[in-house]
């Protein structure tokens, strides 16, 4: 496919390399590197000799459904910034402008794949069903995971950058084992194993500055040894907090992939059609075992990096007013009214689902209960450890010592229990 | 009973716990055909095949990595880490990951990875190849680290460890590898539990508390202060993390002064940890400071010098002759 003949670099050793601002200029913004784009920023839907057969399989329902996903989480992006504001959250991982990146590639997956994001995918953990307000739990200090991955198959986040990517191929690893314990149980003619899982994928999340980490290229080095089925999902959103991608790499990201052995695909970011459509073929040629995929969305974060993160200390406002005019919502909008898919009714229902989705949110975070800390002695070890008990034996008897002080702590083992089961 | 040296007590752990758990499975650099570069896991991939016992990538923070997502997946993965000095690029994932999943998760997840790695000198190698990191380890909540000094204690021992829902870091002795000792394959005995430490000697004037490659030389350095009156106790340790401070504690109430011996340099090192712990516990006991004796403060020396720098019985003498003097 044209996508994957990427060219081997887009520099011609001028002294173009001189100036940071040009080398970001040209990674950035070249027009000659092939890019996935089926909706442009105008509205109006393109084609790709592979991927509208793709597009071709989404139905205004699902393309609609794309948008109220983006513009629920972009209002969730608005209220979680505003709880930081407030003081009700520690720190918040603002998304904004990088909705069709997560949306497009959630909605790509399937609920027996396994998702690993990094810490800004709260646009994913929507079409994972992460309950949003469960998902604050961190950046409110009350946990550091928030929901139990079992339940969705979406991953806990990672903070340590590209610490995840990794334990993704791992994970395809053990699908792939398990499809061979699955395979070889049914050849044995075992009545006791069921119908068969349906084939499953992993996707792993990273960004740009990730992308330099060493842990992105020995878990794509594993992926290509074991040919496992993971498709790695970097999210090339230009900055890492003050570093411009032009400092990361001096070739498009989706081009390292060709080191690799495997196939690379960049995508317009912002576009939630080509990167659904790209995404969804990434995930069945691995589950199909053909092996991993790297796919690039280029695509810019609007926001800050953090609420602790000051942008116009390092980048202008001129380079964000370009990317705006690349909005992701904006453009679905444009193609949903030009094509006669959506109404204003659709558009009204979106932003009062999104005031609810806000609200409960709003509500929910001031409820988060504080955790106890015995939760974390009991959670430190998953078997019994003498060490956490006699800490734990110790800190019963001296808080015991403040039983009669208003706000004390609660002592019995019992509570403890119930405050565990609780947080979980 | 079967004779057998430490390598292939490890070796029939390995195999035997391959044979009874369909989802346990081997992970690391060399470890298939050659069987590993201490032999360790020599014949199971032929036996278990290539899915099972995995050659990787030469990439330690990929190894330890895959082998947390394989965990998450339900797998049982063993990691071998070819030398101590070595484990350094999976540090982070071992520290940042694999320590705090489960408390991360609030209990929602376990990762029981295994992490088997030779450690310590007198093996006349080059840089790298002779350290003893587990402090650093031991450090970290959330491991577990524990050390056979024998056959015996090596087979049950893996299998232990990989049964733990806990990671478990095995640190293996590695100069003692070909020391040979009667192995019970029918039951671990006394060994069943390995966070359990062992009194391998009874004693009344002073307790040597030891572990991995420094029990042969503690029990030597025993027999030796007994031809010249004295009774000395000698501890190992077995476990790392959590230490068995109870046995210690019990030990040193009853002869009222304590040794603790390792490879690994004294400053910051596990030592340290028992001579606190033990002076907190069993302070009136005491007839003696806790003396440490180990490495120095210095990168493990050339191996020319190694001898000069590894602590032997000479060492654990002299440090007995100053607690007794008290």
């Amino acid at each position: 496919m044209g996508a994957t003949q990427l060219p081997s670099t887009e520099f011609d050793g001028s002294e173009a390399d001189d100036q940071l601002e040009a080398r970001a200029e040209a990674v950035l913004g070249d027009p000659d590197v092939p890019m996935v784009q089926l909706l442009g920023p105008d509205g109006t839907l393109g084609t790709d000799p592979v991927f509208s057969e793709y597009a071709a399989r989404l139905d205004a329902g699902k393309l609609r459904g794309f948008y109220a996903d983006m513009a629920k989480i972009r209002r969730f992006d608005v209220e979680a910034t505003a709880l930081q504001r407030q003081g009700q959250l520690a720190l918040w991982v603002p998304l904004t402008g990088q909705e069709a990146a997560q949306i497009g590639s959630g909605r790509a997956s399937q609920p027996q794949d396994y998702l690993f994001p990094t810490y800004r995918e709260h646009g994913v953990a929507l079409t994972r069903n992460v309950d949003l307000a469960e998902l604050l739990r961190q950046f409110r200090g009350v946990s550091n995971g928030g929901w139990n991955p079992k339940d969705t198959n979406f991953h806990l986040y990672t903070l340590v950058l590209a610490a995840q990517t990794p334990h993704a191929v791992g994970y395809a690893m053990g699908i792939q084992r398990d499809q061979k314990l699955a395979e070889a149980s049914a050849a044995a003619g075992d009545s006791a194993a069921g119908p068969q899982d349906p084939k499953a994928a992993v996707m792993v999340y990273f960004g740009d500055g990730a992308s330099s980490e060493g842990d992105v290229h020995e878990s794509m080095v594993f992926a290509a040894s074991y040919n496992a089925p993971v498709v790695f999902f970097c999210q090339n959103n230009h900055w890492a907090i003050s570093v411009p991608t032009a400092v990361q790499t001096r070739i498009p990201l989706s081009n390292r992939a060709k080191g690799y052995g495997f196939p690379g695909i960049r995508v317009d970011g912002n576009d939630v059609v080509a990167v659904h459509a790209v995404t969804e073929w990434a995930l069945e040629h691995a589950r199909e075992g053909k092996g991993p995929v790297l796919i690039e969305a280029f695509t810019y974060r609007v926001g800050a990096h953090t609420t602790a993160d000051d942008p116009t200390k390092y980048r202008g406002s001129e380079e964000e007013a370009r990317w705006r005019a690349k909005d992701p919502l904006e453009r679905l909008e444009k193609y949903l009214r030009a094509e006669g898919l959506a109404d204003d009714a659709f558009f009204e229902q979106v932003k009062t689902d999104g005031d609810e989705l806000a609200a409960y949110v709003r509500r929910t975070t001031h409820d988060l209960e504080t955790p106890d800390i015995r939760t974390a002695f009991a959670n430190t070890y998953a078997e019994a450890h003498p060490l956490v008990a006699e800490e734990l034996a110790w800190f019963e008897e001296y808080s015991a010592g403040f039983a009669d002080e208003a706000g004390s702590l609660p002592v019995t083992a019992e509570q403890a229990e119930a405050d565990k089961a609780a947080s979980r | 009973m079967t004779t057998m040296t430490i390598a292939k007590a490890i070796n029939e752990g390995l195999r035997a716990t391959l044979s009874n758990n369909p989802r346990s499975l081997l992970m690391g650099e060399d470890i298939g055909p050659l069987g590993g570069v201490y032999r360790v896991t020599d014949g199971l991939i032929a036996e278990f095949g290539a899915d099972r016992v995995v050659d990787t990538p030469l990439a330690e923070s990929g190894i330890i990595g895959t082998a947390i997502g394989l965990a998450l997946r339900g797998y049982l993965p063993v990691c071998e880490i070819q030398f101590d000095g070595f484990v350094f690029p999976g540090f982070n994932q071992i520290t940042t990951q694999l320590a705090k999943m489960h408390s991360r998760s609030n209990g929602n997840l376990t990762v029981p990875v295994v992490i088997r790695i030779p450690y310590g000198g007198g093996i006349g190698s080059i840089e790298h190849h002779s350290e003893s990191p587990e402090a650093l380890f031991a450090h970290t909540a959330g491991l577990r680290i524990i050390t056979p000094s024998n056959p015996h204690d090596a087979y049950w021992m893996i299998q232990q460890a990989v049964d733990c829902l806990d990671p478990v870091i095995v640190f293996e002795p590695k100069r003692r590898y070909w020391l040979k000792g009667e192995v019970d394959t029918d039951s671990p005995g006394e060994s069943a539990d390995p966070f359990k430490a062992h009194v391998l000697r009874a004693g009344t004037d002073a307790t040597v508390v030891a572990y991995g490659p420094l029990v042969p030389v503690a029990l030597a350095a025993a027999g030796a202060a007994a031809e010249d009156g004295h009774s000395v106790e000698v501890i190992d340790l077995r476990s790392i993390s959590p230490i068995d401070f109870d046995t210690v504690t019990a030990s040193v109430r009853k002869t009222g002064r304590l040794i603790v011996a390792h490879e690994a340099p004294t400053f910051g090192g596990i030592g340290g940890e028992i001579a606190a712990r033990v002076s907190e516990r069993a302070f009136h006991s005491l007839e003696a400071p806790v003396i440490r004796v180990g490495g120095f403060h210095m990168p493990y020396p050339v191996a020319k010098v190694e001898e000069d720098y590894l602590p032997d019985i000479d060492r654990i003498l002299e440090a007995l002759e100053r607690a007794l003097a008290y």
